[in-house]
């Protein structure tokens, strides 16, 4: 009787949570960058969930369609959507090639690695590039934080200035908050692509270096693709709340 | 311990990623770009160009349902969420409830905003 209960006790447990090994079978490096990705996702939602609310609260908006219409070296206006569709398009394409650098580090090819690596970071580069496009150009136009086209006119003036940016009813405020948390916005997510172009050319020259090669796993790739396809995510969801609704 | 964690990292590959393989990431980025290409045919075609749809709450749902899909495929294939261990899925998932709340929550006093502010004026106090 007692000989069966002490076996019993001594019996090592083997259950997934029962200690010794990672219960959910992931690297700690990568969880802790899943956390970190909800925690982002946080950050994200509460943006983008206050622009609505602003459009929510205001008797009228700004019609996006009119304010970004230009392509840049193509067409001064009349284009809504082409120039960020060309974006979108390059930003999902990098996250494709950062998939098959992951797809790469699991086969253990290093050349392979390298190769598509270089081309996730000139898609960012890429995709900053036309950022930094979208901005002067909305610059020009007399938006930035806390300013509008019509930024110190007054009476009849303002709706004059702010007329081709709106097809419901004008007003300053709904100008002044769309400029306000569209800069903001696309601002924090260009400094996330910013910040992601600088890990993957880190990654890139520690694949160049043999570093993965040598300890035999290329899991950075892995973790740093997770924070790429994240900023991807981020801008399917910044796409449709400031260009297409 | 350690001796633990590089048996994870070395094995790693072999054994968790049979869910993606090269066709099936160009199959996620063909999907990916049919949605995207649809929400351009919807807005650049139907709204803009023949202006047969106008634009409204009906067709933000659908914007809306289209890049709700999106972010699945990314989140579930790019990101491998989908082949992790079911435990990590909740895990990583279940806190994004509050978001909704908080949709639900934000959107309703934007909306109650609205309204007060129209229907009840600010008079000067002089």
């Amino acid at each position: 009787m007692s000989t069966t209960t002490v076996s019993q006790l001594d019996k090592v447990k083997d259950g997934p949570w029962n200690g010794g090994r990672s219960p959910w079978n992931l690297e700690y490096g990568k969880i802790m960058m899943w956390f970190f990705l909800v925690s982002d996702t946080f950050t994200f939602s509460a943006f983008l969930i206050v622009y609505g609310a602003q459009k929510f609260a205001q008797p009228t908006w700004i019609d996006a369609d009119k304010v970004f219409q230009s392509i840049p070296g193509i067409a001064e206006s009349g284009q809504p959507l082409v120039f960020v569709g060309i974006m979108t398009f390059i930003l999902i394409m990098s996250s494709v090639t950062m998939v098959l650098a992951v797809d790469a580090g699991h086969r253990n090819k290093k050349n392979e690695v390298v190769k598509w690596m270089l081309w996730t970071i000139l898609g960012g580069l890429c995709f900053i590039g036309c950022q930094a496009i979208e901005w002067s150009h909305l610059h020009h136009q007399g938006f930035w934080f806390g300013t509008t086209p019509a930024t110190g006119l007054e009476g009849e003036a303002v709706a004059e200035a702010l007329a081709p940016y709106f097809t419901k009813d004008i007003a300053y405020t709904a100008a002044l908050q769309f400029a306000n948390m569209f800069f903001t916005i696309t601002g924090f997510h260009g400094l996330h692509v910013s910040i992601g172009i600088l890990l993957n050319i880190i990654v890139l020259f520690k694949t160049l270096n043999n570093t993965f090669e040598r300890s035999g796993s290329y899991l950075m790739v892995e973790k740093v693709g997770l924070y790429w396809h994240f900023v991807d995510l981020v801008w399917v969801f910044v796409f449709t709340f400031f260009y297409l609704i | 311990m350690s001796h633990h964690n590089e048996n994870i990292a070395a094995t790693h590959g072999h054994e968790e990623h049979g869910g993606m393989d090269k066709a099936g990431i160009w199959k996620v980025f063909f999907i990916l770009l049919a949605l995207t290409a649809l929400e351009f045919l919807i807005a650049l075609g139907f709204v803009h160009h023949w202006g047969m749809i106008e634009k409204g709450i009906v067709l933000n749902i659908v914007y809306i349902v289209l890049t709700l899909a999106k972010a699945y495929y990314i989140v579930a294939y790019f990101m491998h969420l989908k082949f992790e261990k079911s435990g990590f899925i909740v895990c990583c998932s279940v806190g994004l409830i509050l978001i909704v709340y908080f949709i639900v929550l934000v959107l309703i006093e934007g909306d109650y905003l609205l309204d007060a502010f129209q229907s009840h004026p600010v008079f000067p106090n002089n």
